[in-house]
């Protein structure tokens, strides 16, 4: 066990932070545009101006961002070092810079397409995506298809070279605003349920979309549902092969839990509810003095220190090529059950403080915590609910027995990336 | 960076776990703590043999020369195997010399406790549940100690006890006594875990050595108590999960395993998720220990506090899981249960602990 890095990975750093010294000014850092409240689980990262875009370019150009993805779809196509990936993402991160823009193009797409996309859909595709250029959504959920995603009824029927697409996707976050839509429809109604799905690229400008947004429990409406009236796609964008569609989505599903499953939202929201109850009175005393919530906290710092580190193991057993096993199943249900504790222990800092909404001037932090707290329940059901995880580490993880139902269907369980 | 275990130690780890699993079966383990002193002579050479005592005794002093994080393997893998013995307080009494005493007593001391031939304990404990220092009432006066010391492990089996007590100008201190000085006092106690037992030890005008060495040694004693029960509460607790889900795979109800239904799947998925990440919780600890110590005592305190918290609950949903028969006498979960217990209360409960860490962080 060494937790220093050897002498080469230090040249690289310095290295890194000579680039970002260099490309990313006190100028460009404070030419950041506002930080909407749900922003905070995502910074800098999402920035998406021209500024960042021309950082992002210098920053592949050097190797130093979308390492995995092949120079020649706008990648830096560099071996797998998780330890130089740590360093940049560490640096980047207290540079304040515009790192690889995370969401569902980029996290979810581009890594779908590197192993199931034409080489035409590649060309056309990834590069435009990891710069922002291409806004994505995903089309999975439907009304009557949650958990159980492969019992999705929306129907592509084949007409000449297109599908014709008709049906209702739900919970579809950005669909108003994104460019592009990746979908899992069925193409075959008569083959067993898994075996009938394709995944195809919608453009959003088609004719017979409608958007209609959804306004969560938070008040904003950040997800959709969208209707699908013989909207006519050509059979150039199935990507993977016709039926093939459950196979192509679960390693995007893959991808979507990684991108949950960090631990560093709770390590931010953590560090503000310290200052929040070092700050706060309650009942004649700074609330960190009140017994209980001293222990919570301590309790909770324990926790996250604990996601840190596993992070750490996790990372080492990368770079070593071991298989993680249990270990990696378990990261998700931690860390959103996590953020979901931190936000409640926010709440009780808040006290009767807690009654006030988002926005309003008078509230500390002007009532983030309550939207966060909100969010952390948000972030437990995205990507496969918390109970479908607990279902994934028993069966995968435990060797546990599979759901005889969810067997006799198809001898997997539905929605397991 | 490497934040893994080396080769040797996964090795160490390995062969530790064979020699406990043919020399101490469970079979073995309810025999030793069944006897009046719970220490079984030969089981305790066999880890001799393997150099378990004096891992982390300098090399110059007899000993293996080697980290805090190996000793807490071995924590682990005795947790894991429900091992009976004084493995605990030996290692104590042993950091106790090499972390506070003078060069010269430990070139006295510290070989005969490397290779085992000489048993140490800790007396620290005070009543009130008082664990930390600067609350002991035993004072150290015109070479000898006068004071009550409580749950201390193994005393009746220990050769020496390396005491917590106050000097005449007030400073909480280390001292060395002979258990068969004069002026000793050793209540035997009917204990929950007897895989581990624990005496209350009196002193009148007894006759004892002072550490010569740097006063931190007894804070640094006392995080790696902290750190040795966090590993030891893993490694049971890992046991623990281990038993349920072969139970789950096995054991038939409504025609079919009970870990095919997903309120069983989801209680072992709860408990398997909570114990991953804690694995590396005292991993860090152990290695600040040694590598990073302005981050160790708030460390050892938070890994105390949550580790035996977590074993708490593992035994408990283990139990729970095995229905009616995790529930009898005959059937081992609940040897595991006591240690929980013991875990838990020894070195301060986890109140005590994350109180510690609020004030360390400056609350």
């Amino acid at each position: 066990m060494d937790l220093r890095f050897r002498p080469e990975y230090e040249a690289f750093r310095q290295e890194v932070r000579a680039f970002l010294t260099q490309h990313w000014t006190d100028e460009d850092r404070a030419s950041a545009p506002p930080v909407n409240p749900r922003g905070m689980s995502l910074g800098t990262a999402i920035r998406n101006d021209e500024r960042a875009t021309r950082f992002r370019l210098a920053a592949i150009e050097r190797g130093y961002l979308y390492r995995h993805v092949p120079r020649r779809y706008g990648g830096s196509e560099q071996p797998f070092d998780p330890l130089k990936l740590a360093i940049i993402q560490d640096e980047f991160r207290k540079a304040e810079a515009p790192g690889e823009l995370i969401g569902q193009g980029p996290s979810m797409l581009v890594p779908t397409l590197l192993e199931h996309g034409t080489e035409e859909q590649k060309q056309r595709f990834i590069r435009d995506t990891l710069l922002g250029k291409i806004q994505w959504c995903q089309g999975y959920s439907e009304p009557g298809a949650g958990s159980d995603l492969a019992s999705l009824r929306t129907r592509a029927d084949l007409d000449g070279d297109f599908f014709v697409v008709n049906g209702h996707k739900i919970w579809t976050s950005n669909a108003d605003t994104a460019d592009w839509m990746f979908a899992l429809v069925r193409t075959d109604p008569d083959k067993p349920k898994h075996e009938g799905i394709s995944y195809l690229l919608i453009d959003m400008k088609s004719p017979g979309i409608t958007v209609r947004p959804l306004r969560q429990m938070t008040g904003e409406a950040d997800f959709n549902e969208v209707f699908l009236d013989n909207v006519r796609v050509p059979v150039t964008n199935l990507v993977g092969k016709r039926g093939q569609g459950w196979t192509v989505s679960r390693s995007t599903l893959k991808h979507e839990r990684n991108l949950i499953g960090s631990a560093l939202l709770s390590e931010r929201v953590l560090d503000g509810v310290r200052f929040l109850a070092q700050a706060l009175e309650l009942r004649g005393r700074p609330a960190i003095q009140d017994p209980v919530l001293r222990a919570r906290l301590v309790e909770l710092e324990t926790k996250v220190l604990a996601s840190r580190y596993h992070g750490y193991r996790l990372l080492t057993l990368q770079a070593r090529g071991e298989d993680p096993g249990i270990a990696g199943l378990v990261t998700k249900l931690y860390g959103t059950t996590l953020g979901y504790d931190v936000a409640r222990l926010a709440m009780d800092v808040l006290s009767d403080r807690g009654l006030l909404a988002p926005g309003e001037t008078t509230a500390p932090a002007m009532g983030m915590f309550l939207t966060a707290y909100m969010w952390s329940l948000g972030i437990l059901i995205a990507g496969g609910t918390a109970n479908i995880q607990r279902n994934v580490i028993a069966e995968r993880g435990l060797g546990l027995p599979r759901d005889p139902r969810a067997q006799r269907d198809t001898g997997q369980n539905p929605k397991e990336g | 960076m490497d934040f893994g275990l080396s080769a040797d130690q996964l090795l160490f780890q390995q062969t530790l776990r064979r020699f406990l699993a043919e020399q101490c079966p469970m079979t073995r383990v309810r025999a030793i703590m069944e006897t009046e002193t719970a220490h079984d002579l030969a089981l305790w050479q066999g880890l001799c043999g393997l150099g378990v005592p004096g891992l982390i005794v300098p090399a110059e002093h007899g000993g293996g020369g080697l980290e805090l994080l190996d000793l807490a393997l071995a924590a682990e893998e005795l947790g894991y195997a429900c091992t009976p013995g004084p493995f605990l307080g030996h290692a104590l009494a042993t950091i106790c010399v090499i972390e506070g005493a003078s060069e010269e007593q430990r070139g006295h001391w510290l070989p005969t406790m490397a290779e085992g031939t000489s048993i140490g304990t800790v007396a620290w404990g005070e009543a009130g549940s008082q664990w930390n220092p600067e609350h002991w009432a035993t004072f150290y006066e015109g070479g000898t100690l006068s004071g009550e010391k409580l749950f201390v492990p193994f005393a009746n089996v220990a050769d020496v006890l390396l005491v917590g007590a106050r000097n005449a100008e007030g400073s909480v201190r280390l001292y060395r006594v002979e258990r068969e000085a004069p002026g000793i006092t050793i209540t035997p106690l009917a204990v929950v875990d007897m895989t581990r037992k624990v005496q209350h030890v009196r002193f009148e005008r007894t006759p004892a050595t002072p550490l010569e060495g740097p006063p931190s040694g007894l804070q640094r004693a006392i995080d790696a108590g902290c750190i040795l029960v966090a590993a030891d509460a893993f490694g049971g607790s890992r046991r623990c999960l281990e038993m349920a889900v072969s139970y789950a795979k096995t054991r038939e109800q409504f025609g079919q395993v009970i870990g095919a239904f997903q309120a069983v799947k989801h209680q072992l998925a709860n408990m398997a998720c909570e114990l991953e990440p804690a694995l590396s919780l005292w991993w860090y600890a152990a290695h600040a220990y040694d590598h990073i110590r302005d981050q160790c005592e708030r460390h050892a305190a938070m890994v105390k506090a949550h580790l035996t918290d977590l074993y708490d609950r593992m035994t408990r949903d283990a139990t729970e899981l095995h229905g009616g028969i995790g529930f009898t006498w005959e059937f081992d979960l609940h040897l595991w249960f006591r240690r929980a217990i013991f875990d838990r209360g020894f070195l301060g409960d986890a109140h005590y602990h994350r109180e510690r860490a609020a004030r360390l962080a400056g609350w």
